[in-house]
């Protein structure tokens, strides 16, 4: 084990943390979206920590290639998330002003 | 805290909730942080590595990121980008996009001249370089969808995308190209999305500039928000008239938000 | 047939629906008719599947033809074709009854590609061999589950389809930090290897514990496992009846069928009696809970949902039993006993959310107490919610009679008789709300002039019914067979 490896790894635990607590604490929707982007943030954190092989050998690609598809699907679980939350306010808007 | 006044004791209990949860969750993070030594010492160590970059002269690249997306792991991929659309078209099913934003004045329009061209070059770059270095389907995508959101700031409604119809080839194309090439592989006894090493790299670089362009127009559509303006942009109310009638008359029938449950 | 034609099945399962839905994406016109022939090439797809798995037992698949650990991995043992075949047959009756549900041009466009890909990736969490593909999957699941939840547009859909999908997110979010602890300590992805590699490394106690408890607290978050259901009821109720029915009867049922593996495969050597009794303490309480709601429920699609809630937990009281039962015919009557309540809960409960969905297109409503005359307008609906209203409470002959009866024996044998208590409250309450809403419906004095009134929409929730009922329960043998086939997969 490389110390850089547990220090970066154990940060992207810290972020996931982090993120969990914001999720659960506020409630403006747009802080949740990001506090579940953080969290996800954390886990890519572990997986690129574990991929690091020293300096001297290649990392490991497979979780770099896990990391890259993780980011796709949070961005479109993102967009999707964002223009739900944005319909509802939409909605919101129109009660309020009839 | 934002509670009103009067409310003093649900703030105090809701103050004791949060120093429980935030007691619990540092015990989360502590634990996991062991956790995560004792894995890391656990003797798994050089995990896939070594065998993927065994494996790396018959994969038809020699970037092993590439490898592992395009052809050890192609089938995430796939189904990755599968994700995506049904983000997108989740998107388009909540409505019509909101109207462009103002016409840019003659800097930035000056300037977007400028720089969409040259994301659009980088783009194709990143593309091909992904065989052998960073880079690939991805990156490439990114880029693309980053000179459609530019082109929107500057007042396009549609991002730079084509209309309708077209845009929808579009999008599909990645999901598409990739599951026929799979499927054609294995009717041809390879096995789905089974390259044979000689053909690898064409294959290969087919599905990513399929893919390229797939990530390119959801990523840039996504950000329009909407279903691009067109016939089939709101209901009509023939269609209204069609199924149930609506049963919260709180909200006012005002498309694209329908009162039907 | 070579061998490698042998695994066809097991890929056109996901590819079929898959370019289905780019083909209703690309060619919106045609919408109905490419999803109904995607629909109907699909379902054929898992019954070839089914037939395969019947002869050959276990079908396993690495893609791509590489080493183990560095490929994908997709196979098809008897729990996994069980509920694969299930899956595909309910999905066949939504897609005939949805082609004939939506009206509104533009809806019936989002829906079909939407719909495709949802199915996609049920076939693809049902079949797939690889903790990150699951996660995939499951991602794919809950966006296009969630986007269909919101297709009405309407504000509670929206807000409770928002709330599905963070709530989602962070169930998956929680599953993959599980799987980035498990390939760090093992190095592999691939089921099976975890499997060996877990049961070879008891001093790893602390790695496994943890990445088993990140990844079943995430999925039962998404399993709406009591207390975490709070998000299913008004996320089910406010969909369109066709996307109802698909995300009670069957992307529930998916989540809880990746429990089940990852429980019985991959942690089987960490998941003793102590691990098993927290799930089934809180599916007993679901199972009350989730009645009682059930039962006082205002609205017929508000009742279906509480009451997936509920059967929900009937699933997770297998656990300690099968924990507390040793490897032979009577643990193989227990698993087939869930597969069975599994199965039969996804014919009934889409039949019965169809059901629903006529009730409400006809009277304009689904306010139950105002359901009168139902049984003479809708004289097949009401019999579509009367039969699977049987299974659900699990009348004889129904699939879920002999479920819970074999679960009840199972109780007594082992010595845990309190379970039995809590089926016996369950399944009163349940005649309680299913026989609240028939006396409703047969509300009327005049007899029915015609028992089918719109056959493309009633047809498929009949049929549904019926198959929880009377197939299910009268030829439920197969299901043994099936299991003993995969008996040697299963840990494998």
């Amino acid at each position: 084990m490389l110390i850089a490896q547990f220090l970066y790894g154990g940060a992207g635990l810290v972020l996931f943390t982090l993120g969990l607590w914001s999720f659960l604490v506020h409630e403006p929707l747009l802080r949740k979206i990001i506090a579940l982007n953080v969290t996800g943030a954390g886990v890519f954190h572990v997986l690129i920590a574990i991929a690091y092989r020293g300096d001297a050998a290649p990392p490991d690609p497979v979780p770099h290639a896990l990391v890259l598809t993780g980011i796709v699907v949070a961005v479109s679980a993102t967009a999707l998330a964002l223009m739900l939350g944005a319909r509802l306010q939409d909605a919101d808007e129109e009660d309020q002003t009839p | 805290m934002s509670a009103p006044a009067g409310l003093d004791r649900a703030t105090e209990r809701s103050r004791d909730l949060r120093l429980l949860l935030a007691v619990l969750l540092t015990l989360l993070g502590v634990a996991l942080t062991l956790v995560y030594l004792i894995a890391l010492n656990a003797g798994a160590a050089p995990r896939l590595a070594d065998l993927a970059y065994e494996r790396l002269p018959s994969t038809g690249v020699q970037n092993p990121v590439t490898a592992v997306l395009l052809n050890y792991r192609a089938y995430d991929t796939l189904m990755e980008l599968a994700v995506l659309l049904a983000a997108l078209l989740g998107i388009w099913a909540l409505g019509p996009a909101p109207p462009g934003f103002q016409r840019s004045g003659a800097v930035l329009a000056a300037m977007v001249s400028w720089v969409v061209p040259l994301l659009i070059v980088t783009g194709g770059y990143m593309l091909w370089v992904g065989g052998y270095a960073p880079g690939g389907a991805f990156q490439a995508g990114a880029l693309l969808g980053a000179a459609g959101v530019i082109v929107r700031l500057a007042g396009d409604p549609r991002a730079g995308l084509p209309g309708e119809a077209a845009q929808r080839w579009l999008l599909v194309a990645g999901v598409l190209v990739f599951t026929l090439v799979g499927l054609g592989l294995m009717a041809f006894g390879a096995g789905f999305l089974t390259y044979p090493p000689t053909l690898a790299k064409w294959l290969i670089l087919l599905i990513e500039a399929a893919a390229t362009v797939a990530i390119g127009a959801a990523l840039a559509a996504a950000y329009v928000g909407g279903r691009p303006p067109g016939p089939d942009a709101r209901p009509t109310a023939e269609d209204e008239d069609a199924l149930t009638p609506a049963q919260t008359p709180a909200n006012p029938p005002a498309p694209p938000l329908d009162p039907r449950p | 047939m070579s061998d490698a034609a042998l695994t066809h099945p097991l890929v056109l399962c996901i590819a079929l629906p898959l370019l289905g839905a780019m083909l209703v994406t690309a060619l919106p016109r045609w919408s109905v008719r490419l999803g109904i022939l995607a629909a109907v090439a699909t379902a054929a797809a898992a019954v070839a599947l089914a037939a395969t798995v019947w002869q050959q037992g276990t079908l396993h698949l690495m893609l791509g033809g590489w080493d183990r650990q560095l490929a994908i991995a997709l196979r098809a043992d008897g729990i996994a074709t069980a509920l694969v075949l299930m899956a595909n047959l309910v999905a066949l009756g939504i897609s005939v009854y949805a082609s004939g549900y939506f009206h509104d041009r533009v809806r019936v466009r989002s829906f079909w590609p939407l719909w495709l890909l949802l199915w996609a990736g049920l076939n693809g969490l049902f079949l797939a061999g690889d903790l990150f593909n699951l996660y995939v999957m499951l991602e794919l699941l809950g966006i296009a589950a969630a986007a269909l939840g919101a297709l009405t547009g309407n504000r509670d859909a929206v807000a409770a389809n928002l709330r599905y999908l963070l709530v989602g997110l962070l169930g998956s979010i929680s599953y993959l930090l599980g799987v980035a602890l498990l390939y760090t300590a093992y190095g592999t992805l691939d089921l099976g290897l975890l499997a060996a590699g877990i049961a070879d490394s008891p001093q790893l106690l602390a790695v496994n514990a943890a990445a088993m408890t990140l990844m079943v607290a995430g999925l039962a978050l998404k399993a709406a496992l009591f207390p975490l259901h709070f998000w299913l009821p008004p996320a089910h109720a406010n969909a369109p009846a066709p996307v109802s029915a698909a995300l009670s009867a069957l992307v529930v049922k998916a989540v809880f069928y990746l429990i089940l593996r990852l429980w019985l495969d991959l942690f089987w050597p960490i998941t003793g009696m102590a691990a098993a009794m927290l799930p089934a303490l809180l599916g007993a309480v679901a199972i009350v809970w989730g009645s009682w709601r059930a039962l006082r429920a205002e609205r017929l699609k508000l009742l279906a949902a509480y009451s997936t809630v509920a059967q929900i937990g009937y699933l997770f009281l297998f656990l300690p039993l099968l924990a507390a039962t040793p490897p032979g015919p009577a643990r193989d009557d227990l698993l087939a006993a869930l597969l069975l309540m599994a199965v039969t809960h996804g014919f009934a409960k889409a039949g019965f959310f169809l059901a629903a969905g006529l009730v409400q297109t006809n009277a304009g409503h689904d306010r139950i107490d105002d359901l009168g005359g139902t049984a003479q307008r809708l004289p097949a609906t009401t019999f579509a919610i009367a039969l699977s209203g049987s299974a659900l409470i699990g009348l004889p002959p129904s699939g879920s009679f002999i479920g819970k009866w074999l679960l009840m024996q199972s109780a007594i044998a082992t010595g845990q008789w309190w379970w039995v208590i809590v089926v016996t409250t369950g399944s009163l309450l349940a005649s309680a709300y299913v026989f609240r809403v028939l006396s409703r419906a047969f509300g009327l004095e005049p007899t029915p002039m015609r028992f089918i009134t719109d056959a493309r929409a009633e047809v498929p929730a009949l049929t549904l019914a019926l198959v929880s009922v009377a197939v299910l329960g009268l030829a439920s043998g197969p299901v043994w067979t099936l299991l003993g086939l995969s008996a040697a997969g299963v840990g494998a």
